[in-house]
């Protein structure tokens, strides 16, 4: 039954034209992390799965037993680009759900070892609310500072992890905000000599970069690789307890199950950028080196994150004296979506942990993160207009020769 | 205390107004100082504490105070800063 079911993941993904939604309609998306359009695979893939993984993949009847097959491919499928076994990895209704579990269920398993749990100042607020969720009472939330680029001290990550008393840490692969890299090779490797298990979130990494195999549990989040948001993906590697810690349920990652189609999608769009990896990544990666290089020129900015240790698709850099709601206003008006650290442009008042802790501005701020289908052109056209933009919204706030 | 009474010389205050307007103000009240002037700029912004550093940073300014005042309507800041060449 499996078998019959593993077809879809031998399709060839070479070759495939991959456009994005917003194409000929006039408006340039350039805000993709963490909610990629999906790739046209993951639309048949999905596809595919409402009309054969419908079915409730816990029943014993041959529907049932289809889905379970759709399920099982995708749990295999997903293993194999992680280099994990197929049992390690679950699937769990987001990757805001996958670190809260992961975090919880970790520190469930560890209570007699310790209450303190190690993060990286720049990690997900999800990583850093789980954290502080879970401390025992005695325990503290240990923030290992990041330097202007926004990557952790090895050394000062280790001696956190020396400690005692620690129930597990968490390290990105890379920040989403500002593409930084982290060392997790050298601080996995801290974190064996002392025990401690260690969280690798690669939820802005996997299906960009590779991720290889420093972590004991690592999260990554199919919604930024092209396939639908509503599904998440944690694998634990078997030597690393975990305890559930919800109410009774048989699938305490996702307790109720998860969506056998989304799952589906999500594992054919994995294996799809998978395929396409390397030359994705050489296309991106010369991208941002041009839009770093060019709004460089812009007078008064400030071009964020490692320059070349850093993720293919990630750009960030803050303007002085521009309100980031303004410039995100502006820009929208011409035509381009794009994200923003600031608090002027968040709910929040409180601007992006992440730059803040970087300590860099956190006003004027704007965030790229480019699509597989983002062309030279759509880049042309945004850095042809960005200066216009940046000076009108300076204009507005009457700074003048500041 | 968390009146503004505590500080004098060259004070900015830039309470009630969202970034980047504290920077913004804190900029121009520089421009007509000269080097070596101590300048504190109030914000109710939390953004300003990070942004007056990074400013100062960027413009060749020294940060020499920062202090965080309770208040009832929520906190505010003063941020000290020496003027650069």
């Amino acid at each position: 039954m499996v078998r019959a079911y593993r077809a879809p993941f031998h399709h060839r993904f070479e070759g495939f034209r991959v456009t994005h939604p917003t194409a000929g309609t006039g408006r340039t998306h350039l805000d993709n992390g963490g909610r990629a359009p999906w790739h046209p695979l993951a639309r048949t893939a999905f596809l595919q799965a409402l009309d054969d993984g419908w079915a409730d993949p816990r029943r014993l009847h041959t529907e049932g037993r289809r889905a379970a097959a759709l399920l099982a491919g995708a749990r295999e499928a997903v293993a194999d680009v992680l280099g994990a076994r197929t049992e390690e990895v679950r699937f769990t209704p987001s990757h805001t759900a996958s670190l809260h579990a992961a975090v919880a269920q970790v520190a469930q398993a560890r209570r007699r070892h310790g209450g303190d749990v190690v993060v990286g100042a720049a990690e997900r607020a999800a990583v850093l609310h789980a954290a502080d969720h879970v401390l025992a009472p005695d325990g503290r939330r240990v923030t290992v500072p990041v330097d202007t680029s926004g990557r952790v001290d090895v050394d000062a990550y280790a001696t956190a992890l020396s400690a005692g008393g620690v129930a597990l840490a968490a390290l990105q692969h890379a920040n989403g905000e500002v593409g930084t890299t982290q060392p997790v090779e050298a601080v996995h490797e801290a974190a064996r000599t002392a025990g401690v298990p260690l969280l690798v979130d690669a939820g802005a990494s996997l299906g960009h970069a590779v991720v290889g195999p420093a972590w004991d549990v690592l999260a990554a989040d199919p919604a930024d690789w092209g396939a639908p948001a509503g599904v998440g993906i944690v694998a634990a590697r078997q030597r690393t307890r975990t305890v559930a810690t919800g109410p009774e349920d048989p699938e305490p990652w996702a307790p109720g199950g998860v969506s056998v189609p989304a799952v589906f999608a999500a594992a054919v769009a994995l294996q799809a950028a998978e395929a396409d990896r390397a030359q994705a990544d050489a296309r991106r990666r010369a991208l941002v080196d041009e839009i770093r290089a060019r709004v460089a020129l812009i007078p008064d900015v400030e071009v964020v994150g490692d320059p070349s240790e850093r993720l293919p698709h990630v750009v960030t850099f803050s303007f002085l004296y521009v309100d980031g709601e303004a410039l995100v206003t502006e820009l929208d008006r011409a035509g381009f979506a794009v994200g923003s650290g600031s608090a002027c442009t968040a709910s929040t008042l409180e601007p992006s942990h992440v730059l803040a802790a970087m300590g860099v501005l956190t006003h004027g701020n704007v965030r790229i993160a480019l699509d597989r289908s983002t062309t030279r052109a759509e880049v042309d056209r945004f850095l042809d207009v960005l200066p216009e933009a940046v000076a009108t919204v300076r204009e507005m706030l009457g700074v003048q020769g500041l | 205390m968390s009146t503004d009474e505590a500080y004098d010389g060259h004070v900015v205050d830039a309470r009630g107004l969202r970034c980047p307007l504290p920077v913004i103000r804190l900029a121009e009240r520089s421009k007509e100082l000269p080097p070596g002037t101590e300048v504190t700029v109030l914000a109710t912004d939390p953004a300003a504490q990070h942004d007056v550093p990074a400013w100062a940073r960027l413009r060749g300014h020294a940060v020499t105070g920062a202090r965080t005042h309770e208040a009832d309507g929520g906190p505010w800041w003063a941020l000290t800063v020496r003027l650069g060449d």
